[in-house]
Formats: structure tokens, C-alpha cells, sequence
């Protein structure tokens, strides 16, 4: 291979971004675990170990970019999707047990685990099918095909007890949108968190007054008389608000044993169902789905407790409640947090200086080098410096989402959006959590995190796209 | 009109959006939000701990009890130490030079470990030496001196009730935050049950450290300094001088009293006997060994935790239940021939007239008689049943607060028991058993266990003609409020007119009954003796009674291990005490009572382990 031709069509801008992160990562770790007392090969300590998995990495990245011919992944992609699933299985009943999950594989000293490596065969069982030719996602065959590619690992990751992990994947739901999918199911997905929150935090009653005034807002946009849409549905609610009051009076409260919510719900429900046979039968078929929505919503709404009370597990209620400020706990689950915000905070404009941190050196934030990394950066350095790295990433998210729209191969281009929506929902979900903004769900931050699989998995997913862009470019 | 957008400009768009949600959130974070750059565990500001004032604790008419005395400890946090004049120091202190350098090649030592913090050096220095110190503290980068208040008792009594406090234990501070290593908290009595209106506030002054670790001015002004909140004063329902007096009475004997004011619940003394001796409270860790290895237990507060039979005063609650169950009028009159014999069972009595009537029966304490009532009791005609009559009896018992918790405020309070329909059946075999098989419950053995608060609180009923208040040893103030369940009568399902014969049997045992030793010139006391029988030794001495007859100011149980008759002992002290506090002093003529109490020694008669 000639080096110069080479030199020219690689990206160089992501190597570059890439590198960076890397190099800027191993710092943090560096500083988090000992504050720059340590002999930095001692591998014994865990920024010692990092030297190991960087270096790995790059053999790893030189590997695929020189030595494995592009077409490898989309031919083997289902062959890959396969294997990494029996691994997914095989972990819960094979692997051992870290905090409480069962998702890694131990061999000898090191660790190893599937579910960081099956975003990689996930991304490329997306590309091959969605790529096929004539495949459409406007096809209901079709798009529960590409969606069950999506929710299969997941439910194994799940299983895993790797919750966090498995959010991961709602990513890929961006790429079926890029491909095609109606935008409404993401809209939906939005609506429906917005109405969980809302029934936890107000009350069902309230819930379902705003989840009226969403829907008529929205059917409102496409309707033809807006202002009157609009102005109905204010004094809809507006009425409907003064159930309680209704039902307070003597002579209301001595036939309805009811609480105010179940009344709107029989009462507005009621209602729907009406419209929604006059509207099957004159085929309005905007006014007949929003409708539905709001049935569903209704369901929604009256199984929020059981969702939450019955299917959560203590921890996860715990930490939903303290994100949404029901439960202030800066001792108990809000502690991570907590701490968090504060070595964040205390780091200001310009940062306390590279090894000078206090508060993620003495064991304030745990897991500081894995998934509280952030912290590091935000106290050491500071505001500008923890925006510096939020631009890189982003720099890197839209680079490659830029430059697969320009790929002429359909798989190529599908794969460079699983590989930015991956990304983004790791940094998105990290810094989130660093920042109190999501709930507290341990996965790692890509390329600066601690950690073997997470390094060499995000490795493995961009320096694949990166050839395949340079095998575009030929 | 359908608005068309490019699919790949939204997802642009949407990623650029949320990275600015979270630098707009990083913004607010580190730049424009103070709430978390201030905070206790940030090392670029230095807080300083403002300890309150533990608040007092006062008797019912504010005489203090518990007060606070200031010591100081000298700090040092050995990160922030610089070269400092060791002699300078030792002087100060009156130190030797060896013991300073020590400490710190022990800090030096443990270095890694100790980090950036404070550590105790010296404890409770004098206020001359404090002084001293703090005149040249600046010398001394890295010590400090922090004031600490220790407990003083002026009062000699109540040492179980008041308890004492002590350093927070690791578990302890495990589940509760907001205390720190080396802080003091109540860890029994009074001390423990009002711990969190006794300890105030901590608040904390903030100063600046620049890069090298120099402390600077006070962080903004101070604006986000917090003043200690001192902690309230509890005000008790005890009465210091009744509970001291009881104290000296009850020296040398196990057992307890328990004064109860019937208008509303206060518990006004509450003896245990052996007890602890508040001198030894404020320096609980150097007696703790000898006092939990004393045979006498006296850190146990026999008062609340002790069931045991109640003996004849139970008298009583049987001849309130037949009055209000018909089965009996006060008039009736029941023979005793030394006791009460069915067949072959014999329940025997002192010799004394015969027949009695109710006032007489409860007067002379007469067995047999309310074996009688008993009998009626159970196997009333109204039920068809002997289970049915003693379910309904149980019934009445539970409502004078027998084998229930009443729900003090007082910490490890015991239920007591009862006896139960089940019991019985497995006893004697379902449904095989009469009144005669349960007969000694009728003068109070057999299977009752009540504590002396039970029967405190039962008496106070009977004064009440009918309801108690749950007793309690905080006093209800302005400042501090108790418990509205405090404030609630508790009925019993036995009508007033019932307890006005009942009382005036109790006058009667004062008056020429088996209380005689009780009558107080110018009291109308009512009262009743008790002799506990006790399979593990000499019987318990018991006495119930109330004064004055008409609106009633005190109720008072003694209950006296192995001291024999309730006559002889709890009777005599029981009456001393009413005296006491309703009179203040002890009349001449019943002098000689006070000074046989006083010096009597029963602790021979006590077995212990």
C-alpha cells in the first residue's frame, strides 16, 4: 500500500479528534486515581493498565484501517449480529458477576464485555438490511424486522441487568429515522417520557390535561382552522380543570365515589372513543390517530404506578425520583450526584489546574475514572475546557454524520449514522448524568473513560467507518 | 399544508441542541451557580464548625436539671502545619517538647491516610491556657482551638431517666449525616428520646484559601456564613425535689415509684432503684464497665421495663369490673373463714371480720371476697360461656392499659401481659376451664405482668374517676409543644359512680384498713396495699394511692422487691412521698417514718445472679 495516497484520503480530522480524547482521557485518569504521584507505567494502578488498552487500541485501529478489507463487514454483517447474541446469552449464564450485573466475560486478568462490542454488530446488521436493495421502512414487515435487529440485543442486555447499556440502543432509532421512518414515532417516544414525568411529579389529573393540550396543539398545526382548534381546546381544559371543584360540591360527591382523575379519564375518554368511530367512518384519519394517542395516553397515565412501582427496581425508582427533585437525598442516591456537581462546580471558569482536583482525588466521586471521568475534567478544567471537549465531540458526531451523507454506499452511509448516534447517546447520557440532567445510568464516556471494552469498542466502530469512508474516497 | 424539513437537517440540528443543553447546564454549573462551589467538602474554602449549645433540660418549674459547661479542645490539621516555635508552644500548654514531636512523626506517618484532616491534640485544656493560645494563635498555622460543652447534673437524681451523651459511633454515622465524628449526642434517657429539640444547629463560618493554602478573609462577607442554632430547652413534668426525695427514700432497695398528676398525665418522679448516679453521667465511658457488670442492673429502668404481678391492687380493677358488669353492688356481703374454699381449693386470707362489704373487702384487702366478685365476673349468667365472661373482663383490663404499651415518650417501654383465651385452652384443654381454675387472677397473681407506669397510670384512672392521659415526661410550653395524643382522654368502659365506691373503700384502707401507715394528717389519701406473691423469693411489696380524695394532684405506685408486706414498705414511702409534695415537708408526727425509710438496707433480700 502506498503510504502518500493513503495519507491523503484518510480523515484525518477524526483521527485527529480521535487522538485527542484518547491522549486527554488517559490524563484525566491519571490525575483522578493518583494526582500525579504515580509512576506512570505501574500497572498495577489503573492509568498504568490504560497505557495497555491505548496501545492495544491503536494496533486495533492501524489493523483495520491497513489490514482488513472493507467489504469484510458487509458480507459478515448478519454472521457478526449472530455470534455477538450467543455471546450476549452465553455472558448471563457463563460470565461473572461486577456490581450486581452479569455481563462480563472474565479471561484470565482481563475483562471483557459483550455488550460494549454488540453496538458494533448491531450497527452492522442495520446497514446490511437496510441497505438491501429495495428494502423500504415504509414496509410494516420490513421496519419490525429492522426494529427487532434493534430491541433483541437489548432485551439480552437488559437480562444482563445492564439496564443503562441497553438505552444505548434507542440511539438506532435516529438511523431508521434517517432512513426513512416516520418522525412521529420518535415524537411519540418524547411525548410519552414527557407524560410519565409529568404524571410522576404532578398527578394524573394534570397529566392528562397537558397531554390534551399537547395533542390538540400539534392537530392544531395541520388543521385547517387553527384559531378555532386552538381556542377550543383552551376552554375545553379550562372546564376541565374545574372538575375537582365539581365534585367537591354536596350534591355531586354524594353519587360519584370517583376520584376527579378517573372522571376526566371516563369523561374525555368517552368522548375520543365517539370521534373515533365518526372519524373511521369519514376516513379523518389525522383526527382518528391523534385520538388514539390520547386513549393510549389515558392507559399511559393510570399504569404509570404500576410501570413504576412494579417494574422499576428500588434503585431505579430511587434514582428517577431524586432526578426529578421528588426526593432531596444528597447522602443517600443522590450522593454520586452530588458529589459530582460539586467537584464539577468547585472546578470554575479555568479549572483547578491538570493534577491539582481535590474533589475527585480523595474518594469523593466514586468511580471517577470510569463513568464520573467527566468530573475530573470539569475540575481540573474548568468550564472552557470541559466546552472544549463537548466541541470535540460534537466536531466528531457531526463530522461523521457530514461526511456518511456523502458516502455513494447506501451501507456505508448507514453504518457512519449508527457510529454518530452510538456516540452521541453515550456522551449524551454520561454528561448528562455528571451534570444531574439524567438519571444515574453507568455507562462509560467514549474514548476517555477508564476501561478496556469501552476503549477498544469505540475504537473498533469509528476507525471501520473511517476505512470505509477512505475505501469511498478510492 | 404539510411543511416538508430535511430529515438530515433536523438531526443536525437536534445534536447541536442538546450539546448546547449541556454546556448551557455546564454554564450554570461552574460559572453562574454558587450552591455548588459552596459546600462543606469544597477545599478551596475553609468551614469552620459553630457548635450550638445543647439546650437544657429543666424540671416542671424550670429548675435545672441538666447544664452545660464550656471545655476546649486544641485541633491541629496537619496538611495546613508550618514550621512553627515548638517551645513557644509547649509553653502555652505546659508541654513536653517530646510529646509534640511524636504526635507529629505520627502524622508525618500516616500522612497518606489522614489528608487534609483535623484531628484532636490536645482535650479539654483550661480556659487559662485557651486564652493564652488563642492571644498567639497566629503563630500557630494549622491548630486550632474548638470550644466543646460538656453536661453538669446540679441536681443529685434521676440520673436513668435524665441519661447521658456520648461520642457518635461509626454505624451510627453511617446512617445519619448531618452528625460528625467526635460530635456528641444523647444516647439514652431524656438525653436520647429529645435528642433532636436538644441539639440545635450547626452552623459554620467560610474562609477563603488562596493557592498556597494561606487562609484569607471571610468568604464573601460572610454572606454565606451560618449562624449555630442553640438547642431548645427541655422543660420535663418532673418535679426535681420529689424526685431527688424519692431517690434517697429508695436507697439501698430495688424496685421503683412512679408519681403520675392525673389532670394531665405528667409524670412528676419515676424512680428506678439501684440507679445511676448522675456524677457518674458526665463521664459515662469511664463507669460504663461497672455499671452494666452491677448484679442490681442499674442501668435497667425497672419502671417501664419491669412486669411483674400486681398483687391485691388489682383488687381494685376486679371491683370496678363487677360494679359495671352488675354482677356485684356495693352492699353485697361475701363471708371469709381465713380464705375462700371450693372443694379442694383453698385461697387464703389474714384473719379479719366477717362478712365485709365492698368498702370493707377493699379496706382489709379481704382474699376471699373478691374471689367471690371474680366467680360472678366470669360466670356471669349473661354469657353463656366462662370464656365469654373472662373475654369480656380482658376487655375491661385492656382499657385501664394492662399489657399494652401506653405510648410514652419514655424510650423502651414493655407492654407487660395478659392472659389469654388461647393460654387457658392450652392450659387446661379447650373450653374446660371455669373460674375457679383462673381464681388467682382475682386478687391479682397468676398470669399479669403490669409495669410500675401501668400501675401508676391505673391509679391516676381511679383519681380521674374513669380516663387517664398517656403519661409523659415532656411538659407541654409555648416553645415546645407535645404530642396531641398527650392531650387525649383515654375511657375505660366502666361508669364514674363505679370508681366513687371503689375510692371510698381506698379511704377507707387508709383509715382503718391495712394502709393505716398512709394516712396523712390533713390528706385525704386514698390508697391500696399489695403483697406480690414471688416463686423466686420474698413477696414484692406494693402500694397504690392518690391524694387528695376530691380533685386528686398526685398518684403514686411503690413497688419494692422482696421487701415483704406492701404495709410495711412501699406504703410508708409511697405516703412520705404524696406528703412531700403536696405539703413540702414531712409532719413531725410521721418523722420517724421517713428516718426508718431512709436508712432501712433491704438489698440482703434481693437475690441476684
Amino acid at each position: 500500500m502506498a503510504n502518500k495516497i493513503i495519507s491523503h484520503k484518510l480523515d484525518w480530522w477524526l483521527i485527529g479528534a480521535y487522538l485527542l480524547l484518547v491522549i486527554f482521557g488517559w490524563m484525566n485518569i491519571y490525575s483522578s486515581v493518583c494526582g500525579g504521584e504515580g509512576y506512570v507505567f505501574d500497572l498495577s494502578q489503573k492509568y498504568g493498565m490504560h497505557l495497555i488498552w491505548i496501545a492495544s487500541a491503536f494496533v486495533l485501529a492501524i489493523t483495520i484501517l491497513f489490514f482488513i478489507p472493507s467489504k469484510t463487514y458487509s458480507v459478515l454483517a448478519y454472521g457478526i449480529y449472530f455470534l455477538m447474541l450467543i455471546l450476549l446469552v452465553a455472558v448471563i449464564f457463563l460470565g461473572i458477576e461486577v456490581n450486581g450485573s452479569h455481563s462480563w466475560f472474565a479471561l484470565g486478568p482481563v475483562r471483557l464485555q459483550p455488550a460494549e462490542f454488540s453496538k458494533i454488530s448491531t450497527s452492522f446488521a442495520i446497514a446490511a438490511l437496510l441497505s438491501k436493495f429495495d428494502f423500504t421502512l415504509s414496509n410494516r414487515k420490513s421496519f419490525l424486522t429492522a426494529l427487532a435487529l434493534i430491541v433483541i440485543p437489548m432485551l439480552c442486555i437488559v437480562c444482563e441487568k445492564e439496564t443503562g447499556s441497553a438505552l444505548v440502543y434507542l440511539g438506532f432509532l435516529i438511523v431508521l429515522y434517517r432512513e426513512g421512518m416516520s418522525g412521529w414515532i420518535l415524537l411519540i417516544g418524547l411525548y410519552a417520557i414527557l407524560i410519565f414525568i409529568l404524571t410522576l411529579i404532578l398527578s394524573p389529573f394534570v397529566a392528562i390535561l397537558i397531554s390534551i393540550g399537547i395533542i390538540s396543539l400539534i392537530y392544531s398545526l395541520f388543521a385547517r382552522d387553527k384559531v378555532i382548534v386552538i381556542l377550543a381546546s383552551a376552554v375545553i381544559i379550562t372546564l376541565l380543570a374545574q372538575l375537582p371543584k365539581l365534585l367537591q360540591l354536596d350534591f355531586v360527591s354524594r353519587f360519584t365515589q370517583l376520584s376527579s382523575d378517573i372522571w376526566l379519564a371516563i369523561i374525555t375518554g368517552a368522548f375520543a372513543v365517539i370521534f373515533i368511530i365518526i372519524s373511521f367512518k369519514k376516513k379523518w384519519k389525522f383526527l382518528r390517530n391523534s385520538l388514539l394517542v390520547y386513549l393510549l395516553s389515558l392507559m399511559m397515565i393510570f399504569s404509570v404506578d404500576i410501570v413504576f412501582h412494579k417494574v422499576l427496581k428500588d434503585y431505579q425508582q430511587a434514582r428517577i425520583e431524586t432526578l426529578l427533585g421528588m426526593r432531596e437525598d444528597p447522602m443517600g442516591v443522590g450522593y454520586n450526584v452530588h458529589q459530582s456537581l460539586i467537584a464539577i462546580g468547585s472546578g470554575g471558569v479555568t479549572g483547578k489546574g491538570f493534577l491539582h482536583g481535590t474533589q475527585t482525588r480523595f474518594d469523593f466521586v466514586p468511580e471517577q475514572s470510569t463513568d464520573f471521568i467527566f468530573c475530573t475534567v470539569g475540575e481540573e478544567w474548568g468550564f472552557i475546557g470541559a466546552t472544549i471537549i463537548l466541541i470535540v465531540y460534537l466536531f466528531l458526531i457531526l463530522r461523521i454524520f457530514a461526511s456518511a451523507n456523502n458516502q455513494s454506499d447506501k451501507f456505508n452511509r448507514i453504518y457512519g449514522y449508527c457510529v454518530g448516534c452510538c456516540i452521541l447517546m453515550h456522551v449524551l447520557i454520561n454528561v448528562g448524568m455528571t451534570l444531574g440532567l439524567m438519571p444515574v445510568i453507568g455507562i462509560p464516556l467514549p474514548f476517555l473513560s477508564y476501561g478496556g471494552s469501552s476503549l477498544w469498542s469505540f475504537t473498533i466502530l469509528l476507525f471501520i467507518y473511517i476505512r470505509l469512508d477512505y475505501d469511498n474516497k478510492l | 399544508m404539510r411543511i416538508s424539513v430535511d430529515k438530515k437537517s433536523i438531526i443536525t440540528g437536534s445534536v447541536i441542541i442538546i450539546f448546547l443543553v449541556i454546556i448551557i447546564r455546564l454554564f450554570f454549573v461552574q460559572i453562574i451557580d454558587k450552591e455548588y462551589r459552596i459546600n462543606a467538602e469544597n477545599n478551596a474554602l475553609k468551614y469552620e464548625t459553630i457548635y450550638p449549645a445543647r439546650g437544657l433540660i429543666l424540671d416542671r418549674n424550670e429548675k435545672i436539671l441538666v447544664n452545660n459547661v464550656i471545655s476546649y479542645d486544641i485541633n491541629v490539621t496537619p496538611y495546613d502545619v508550618k514550621e512553627f516555635d515548638t517551645v513557644a508552644f509547649c509553653n502555652i500548654f505546659s508541654l513536653d517538647t517530646a510529646f509534640v514531636k511524636d504526635k507529629f512523626r505520627e502524622y508525618k506517618l500516616y500522612r497518606t491516610k489522614i489528608g487534609y484532616q483535623t484531628l484532636t491534640f490536645l482535650k479539654k485544656v483550661s480556659f487559662e491556657e485557651y486564652s493564652r493560645f488563642i492571644e498567639n494563635a497566629h503563630l500557630f498555622p494549622g491548630f486550632a482551638a474548638s470550644p466543646k460543652i460538656l453536661r453538669v447534673y446540679p441536681y443529685n437524681s434521676g440520673g436513668n431517666l435524665l441519661g447521658y451523651t456520648s461520642e457518635v459511633d461509626a454505624d451510627f454515622l453511617k446512617d445519619h449525616p448531618d452528625y460528625k465524628m467526635g460530635e456528641y449526642m444523647g444516647k439514652t434517657g431524656m438525653e436520647s428520646s429529645f435528642e433532636s429539640i436538644l441539639k440545635g444547629e450547626k452552623g459554620y463560618t467560610i474562609y477563603l484559601r488562596d493557592a498556597h493554602n494561606k487562609i484569607h478573609e471571610n468568604y464573601a462577607n460572610g454572606e454565606y456564613d451560618k449562624e449555630a442554632v442553640p438547642g431548645t430547652n427541655v422543660i420535663t413534668t418532673i418535679d426535681a425535689e420529689l424526685q431527688a426525695y424519692g431517690e434517697s427514700l429508695m436507697q439501698n432497695k430495688v424496685g421503683s415509684v412512679v408519681a403520675i398528676e392525673p389532670s394531665t398525665g405528667d409524670i412528676l418522679a419515676m424512680i428506678s432503684s439501684p440507679g445511676i448516679n448522675v456524677s457518674q453521667l458526665a463521664n459515662i465511658s469511664k463507669y460504663y464497665a461497672e455499671l452494666s457488670s452491677d448484679p442490681y442492673k442499674p442501668m435497667f429502668n425497672r419502671a417501664v421495663m419491669s412486669a411483674q404481678p400486681p398483687g391485691s391492687v388489682f383488687k381494685l380493677a376486679n371491683g370496678l369490673i363487677g360494679l359495671q358488669e352488675g354482677v356485684l353492688k356495693p352492699q353485697n356481703r361475701y363471708p371469709c373463714h381465713q380464705g375462700f374454699v371450693v372443694g379442694n381449693l383453698r385461697v387464703g386470707c389474714h384473719s379479719h371480720a366477717s362478712p365485709l362489704d365492698l368498702y370493707e373487702g377493699i379496706a382489709q384487702s379481704c382474699n376471699a371476697y373478691f374471689c367471690y366478685v371474680f366467680r360472678n365476673i366470669i360466670e356471669n349468667s349473661k354469657y353463656t360461656t366462662s370464656q365469654e365472661g373472662f373475654e369480656k373482663w380482658l376487655d375491661y383490663v385492656h382499657d385501664f392499659g394492662f399489657g399494652t404499651k401506653l405510648g410514652t415518650d419514655i424510650g423502651s417501654e414493655l407492654a407487660g401481659n395478659l392472659p389469654s383465651v388461647e393460654g387457658y385452652d392450652k392450659l387446661h384443654g379447650k373450653g374446660r376451664w371455669h373460674a375457679l381454675n383462673i381464681i388467682s387472677l382475682s386478687i391479682g397473681q397468676g398470669e399479669l405482668g403490669c409495669t410500675p407506669l401501668q400501675l401508676a397510670n391505673f391509679v391516676a384512672t381511679i383519681a380521674n374517676r374513669g380516663y387517664y392521659y398517656t403519661p409523659h415526661i415532656q411538659k407541654d410550653t409555648e416553645e415546645c409543644r407535645i404530642d396531641d395524643r398527650f392531650k387525649e382522654r383515654h375511657y375505660t368502659k366502666i361508669d364514674k359512680q363505679h370508681y366513687d365506691e371503689v375510692i371510698k373503700g381506698m379511704r377507707l384502707a387508709v383509715l382503718s384498713g391495712t394502709a393505716r401507715i398512709a394516712n396523712i394528717p390533713g390528706i385525704e389519701v386514698c390508697g391500696k396495699t399489695g403483697t406480690a406473691q414471688n416463686p423466686h423469693g420474698d413477696d414484692h411489696a406494693v402500694f397504690a394511692c392518690f391524694a387528695p380524695m376530691d380533685n386528686p394532684q398526685i398518684a403514686i405506685i411503690a413497688y419494692i422487691e422482696n421487701a415483704g408486706f406492701g404495709a410495711t414498705w412501699a406504703a410508708p414511702i409511697a405516703s412520705l412521698m404524696v406528703e412531700k409534695y403536696l405539703k413540702g415537708e414531712i409532719s413531725p408526727e410521721r418523722q420517724y417514718i421517713e428516718d426508718n425509710m431512709m436508712s432501712a438496707n433491704l438489698l440482703g433480700k434481693v437475690k441476684v445472679k
